[in-house]
């Protein structure tokens, strides 16, 4: 337990000094909320438009924090040998792993508080309906994404490919899943590929217990695809995943 | 004392190479061991089968009584590692980064003690990315250190460095020695071997070719070379007996009135030694 805190607070150290990461992860989402609710109309479905965007945008920061930010730290660390390096350290396997998911959980937590902050004084945004589910699907989505980002770190092999990579699933996926607007106007074939991905569903799940003040487990569809996702990531990890550099 | 390290019958391949066959030796408590040979010759695989990295295919191999293989936390909390190449998070400080790996072990060193150790004490406040890279390497020793272990791996450590940075590393690992520390070595700079290790083992393909002290090593060679120039022309005599061989040299030039010119009289060195071993092309290019 100790320990588990030692290293948390060694990963919140080293991101919050990484100026890529930072604006990476935690201004983006922001920045986009900030840029979208200034640009679309009032209603979006009979819905305030800043009210739709924050939730979408709730989706692209879990996304983007546990599923992107997760890959890249991982890879990098990997092909740097830092993660061999810790491998020779009695700090086990598990520890680590567990420090790095908190850590990542920390971050989406703050962001998601500046996110409400944003909205709320800048953009007369509604607050959660229900705060608890609301806080609950938080967790899940870190938890899911990470799922997947412990999956891509154990198929990616360069430090140098791993940004690229991760931008062209996130991105796609985002607009598809209705991150930064609806997607009611889409064509067919692309609204089929949403159906498929985790992000919409997620969405739906934050909007949910955001807007309509459900609870976290509404609808059970939604949350056990999200969950699969996560475990299906997951999976591929404890096959795939290494510690040892790819590349030399 | 007890052995810090058991290796018998070592096998290790990749695919259809062969890194290691039958590799044996063993190295006592406190002693500094080389393991000495070229790029390939199989030291690094041993190195990272001891250090738990690697599985190894057949033979046997305990550290610290402990086998590697397993690499239980109670052996990682005993030893420390320097890998060949390995960086460490260029965000945190020196110090921050010694902070954060004493974090892991039950009974560190202290952390300033170990900056000052590796002659980081200047550079304690910075970031480990502003770093040249010499400070990087002692940084990495510093972190290897601070778990206070008893067995210390050392993967070609000075490997880049300018003479200056090397001989103060060496200090440092002398000065580890003195402490105690069991330190096993790879580097194929005999200088290094010859300057630091109690005893050294050669490795050509997989195999050690030779084990012993450094003196033994040379003495193992037994060969004296006397050199000298006769009429300004170089002349070379190979000897197992120089004492006779000086004589009879000297009586034969004196009895015809010569002198024997630019007279030397070489012992070989540990380089003629390993040259011999392993074979032309081994130089210790890189």
């Amino acid at each position: 337990m100790t320990t588990l805190l030692h290293q948390l607070r060694f990963e919140q150290r080293i991101f919050w000094r990484s100026r890529e990461a930072a604006v990476f992860i935690f201004i983006f989402p922001l920045l986009l909320y900030a840029l979208l609710g200034s640009v679309y109309g009032d209603e979006i479905g009979g819905v305030p438009a800043v009210d739709v965007l924050l939730v979408g945008l709730f989706g692209y920061g879990a996304a983007t924090t546990a599923f992107g930010g997760l890959a890249i730290m991982l890879v990098i660390r990997r092909e740097a040998g830092i993660l061999k390096r810790l491998r020779s350290t009695p700090l086990p396997a598990h520890v680590y792993l567990l420090a790095v998911l908190l850590s990542t959980l920390t971050t989406f937590a703050l962001q998601s508080v500046a996110l409400l902050a944003l909205g709320g004084f800048g953009f007369d945004a509604s607050m959660p309906a229900n705060w608890l589910g609301f806080a609950g699907a938080i967790v899940l989505g870190v938890a899911s994404f990470a799922g997947l980002g412990f999956g891509a770190a154990a198929l990616i092999r360069s430090s140098e490919g791993v940004s690229a990579v991760v931008n062209v699933v996130i991105l796609p996926m985002a607009f598809l899943s209705g991150s930064f607007g609806p997607t009611s106007d889409f064509p067919a074939v692309l609204q089929a590929l949403a159906d498929v991905l985790p992000l919409s569903y997620f969405i739906d799940i934050v909007n949910g217990v955001y807007l309509d003040g459900e609870s976290l487990f509404a609808d059970p569809a939604a949350l056990a695809i999200v969950i699969a996702w996560g475990v299906a990531g997951l999976a591929v990890a404890l096959r795939r995943f290494g510690w040892m550099p790819r590349e030399r | 004392m007890p052995s810090a390290i058991v290796v018998s019958e070592l096998r290790k391949s990749y695919g259809q190479v062969e890194a290691l066959r039958r590799v044996s030796f063993e190295v006592a408590a406190g002693e500094v061991f080389g393991l000495l040979g070229p790029n390939g010759a199989g030291k690094t695989t041993t190195v990272e089968i001891l250090e738990g990295y690697r599985a190894r295919d057949g033979g046997e191999a305990m550290v610290l009584g402990h086998d590697p293989g397993a690499a239980p936390a109670e052996l990682r909390e005993r030893i420390g590692v320097v890998l060949q190449q390995s960086e460490l998070s260029p965000l945190l400080s020196v110090r921050e980064t010694h902070a954060m790996f004493a974090g892991y072990y039950a009974d560190p060193r202290d952390v300033d003690e170990v900056i000052e150790l590796v002659g980081l004490d200047e550079k304690r406040d910075a970031r480990v990315k502003s770093l040249s890279g010499g400070q990087k390497r002692r940084l990495d020793l510093g972190v290897a250190l601070v778990g206070n272990p008893e067995l210390v791996f050392l993967d070609e450590p000075t490997t880049g460095f300018d003479p200056a940075a090397r001989r103060a590393a060496w200090d440092m690992i002398r000065a580890l020695r003195a402490l105690g520390t069991t330190i096993l070595l790879t580097t194929h700079y005999l200088d290094e071997a010859q300057q630091l290790a109690d005893r050294v083992a050669v490795l050509r393909d997989g195999e050690i070719v030779r084990i012993g002290t450094p003196a033994e090593l040379i003495g193992d060679s037994g060969v004296t070379e006397i050199r000298f120039r006769r009429n300004g022309e170089l002349v070379r005599v190979e000897t197992t007996d120089p004492t006779r061989a000086l004589n009879e040299l000297t009586t034969e030039a004196l009895a015809d009135g010569r002198m024997l010119e630019q007279l030397e009289v070489h012992r070989p060195t540990l380089e003629d030694v390993y040259l011999e071993l392993v074979g032309e092309d081994a130089g210790g290019d890189e």
